[in-house]
């Protein structure tokens, strides 16, 4: 298999808390992999940790083939992130940012590659306007398309479609959908939003306090887990009202 | 979608990207470049009235005519030096944006380096009108000095930068609980930077202390210029090295601040 993402007994602790244990994955080359859990699941602290901004306690990361541990910045010219939890500068204009991060990540015709972007987001007349003057759906479709101006083979999404109203995330998921279908890019979505991970992911990754609970595609982990959608799966991971993965297991193979 | 050629890029490229980024910023508001010569300037008239007032009551300024605004204007480029490379690192951690810098290739010596040259832009541009307000004022030209001015300059610039990027791995690391260290820690040097006075009047055990930093050397060589028309090489050397070695040492405690933040997770959490 070729691995676009390839990460071994990764662990981080802050002091006594560990908030990632021993999480190993590896996500084919234009796959989707949904990272699933509660609030303190080490969702996000997994994308910090594989994006570079955070050091891992032990463990290995292979991106696109290079060890991020010693040599990101051979790699993180082909990557690119999307956060809620990371802002871009208010007083910037949406086109000054992506110009901006155009030239950090060397984008080549870079005005072409706004015009470009400006048109698949939707971005219009917000382009010219200060990013802080902007509303939550378009702040994210200006994210989306810092996320997306170097055309990235690897993109780490932490909860795209946070605090946008139902006709935006529609928008936004349907966007990622045939973004990621067209570029046949490796896209990495950690999210406790179900119906996105059903409808993006080809495989979950359900995480509770920092370790992998269970992992399958969601059809998979529905089945497996006895119900009906991935938000019922969720709620039993997260109320323990779960069987043992073993248990689930036996279940599937009796099946 | 049309195939987009993303190419690695230089180091200058990145440096010149987080450039742009704070030009963009400081040109878009008038009140932000006056801000720049707002504090110089204010300094500057007040010192000109006051050397204009001892130059009759005191020989010392007498003889030199411009010597304490000269002071004064030398101090406020090391400031600015430090203040302007602070602001744009403030700048980042205002707006929660070092998560999206340090995700891209941009490393730690490019950061360093593209606001170190936002500081530069921004002393000039502070800097540039109150020297020609002294002009105006006071027929003070600090250009007068003469290409000792340009050593001068980038050696109080440099220290400045060495302590604005020691300060901004203490902002990262600590929080923005520690941002007043930002505007004031530059000022607990005044008194042993001989900026108005000779290092001489010091005690013995502060001189010392004086003559391990170079804005000594610079204030000195500023005096011995003005006042008796010599260049002393040997105070332009010290300077020079010295504003060498805290720049290196300043960025070596920003790299270490950096890493400890890499290592907490502070990269991506840091903001208002």
């Amino acid at each position: 298999m070729d691995a676009a993402i390839d990460v071994r007994h990764l662990r981080k602790e802050y002091g006594k808390v560990v908030a990632v244990d021993d999480l190993t994955f590896v996500v084919p080359r234009g796959a989707v992999l949904g990272l699933l859990g509660g609030n303190g699941a080490g969702k996000s602290t997994t994308i910090s940790m594989l994006l570079g901004l955070l050091v891992p306690t032990s463990g290995e990361i292979r991106i696109l083939g290079e060890d991020m541990l010693r040599h990101r910045f051979r790699v993180l010219p082909r990557m690119n992130l999307s956060s809620p939890y990371v802002d871009l500068p208010h007083r910037l204009t949406a086109r000054q940012n992506l110009a901006v991060y155009g030239r950090l990540y060397g984008v080549a015709d870079l005005p072409r590659r706004i015009d470009q972007l400006a048109e698949q987001l939707d971005l219009g007349e917000q382009l010219d306007r200060p990013f802080g003057h902007l509303s939550s759906g378009q702040k994210t479709r200006v994210t989306l398309a810092k996320a997306l101006v170097n055309a990235p083979a690897v993109l780490l999404l932490d909860e795209p479609t946070a605090s946008l109203d139902p006709d935006t995330a529609d928008w936004v998921r349907a966007f990622l959908k045939n973004y990621q279908r067209d570029t046949g890019a490796t896209i990495l979505l950690a999210s406790h939003n179900m119906p996105e991970v059903e409808r993006l992911c080809d495989d979950v990754i359900l995480m509770q306090t920092g370790k992998v609970f269970d992992r399958g595609a969601p059809a998979d982990l529905i089945a497996r887990f006895g119900r009906d959608t991935m938000e019922e799966v969720f709620l039993d991971m997260a109320r323990g009202r779960q069987r043992s993965v073993e248990e689930l297991r036996k279940v599937e193979a009796a099946q | 979608m049309t195939a987009v050629e993303a190419q690695h890029g230089s180091a200058l490229r990145r440096v010149t990207a987080l450039v742009l980024r704070h030009w963009y910023i400081l040109r878009g508001s008038w009140l932000r470049i006056v801000e720049l010569a707002y504090w110089p300037a204010v300094q500057m008239v007040m010192w000109g009235f006051l050397s204009q007032f001892l130059a009759n009551q005191a020989s010392y300024v007498a003889q030199a005519a411009g010597i304490l605004i000269a002071g004064m204007l030398l101090w406020d480029v090391l400031v600015r030096g430090q203040l302007g490379l602070s602001i744009s690192f403030l700048e980042e951690m205002w707006s929660r944006n070092l998560g999206h810098l340090f995700a891209s290739p941009l490393r730690p010596i490019e950061f360093a380096a593209g606001i170190v040259t936002m500081s530069l832009i921004r002393t000039v541009v502070g800097m540039v009108p109150v020297t020609l307000l002294a002009l105006a004022f006071f027929g003070f030209s600090i250009y007068s000095l003469g290409w000792p001015l340009v050593a001068f300059f980038f050696t109080l610039q440099m220290f400045g930068w060495g302590v604005g990027l020691a300060i901004s791995g203490m902002v990262l690391r600590k929080g923005l609980g520690a941002e007043t260290f930002a505007w004031a820690a530059v000022f607990i040097l005044l008194p042993v930077s001989g900026v108005y006075y000779p290092i001489s009047v010091l005690p013995g055990w502060l001189q010392t202390i004086a003559w391990a930093l170079p804005p000594a050397y610079v204030f000195e060589g500023m005096r011995a210029v003005l006042a008796n028309h010599a260049v002393r090489l040997e105070l332009l050397a010290g300077a020079l090295l010295l504003s060498m070695v805290y720049l290196a040492i300043g960025f070596g405690c920003f790299l270490w601040l950096f890493n400890g933040a890499r290592r907490k997770g502070l990269l991506s959490t840091q903001g208002e």
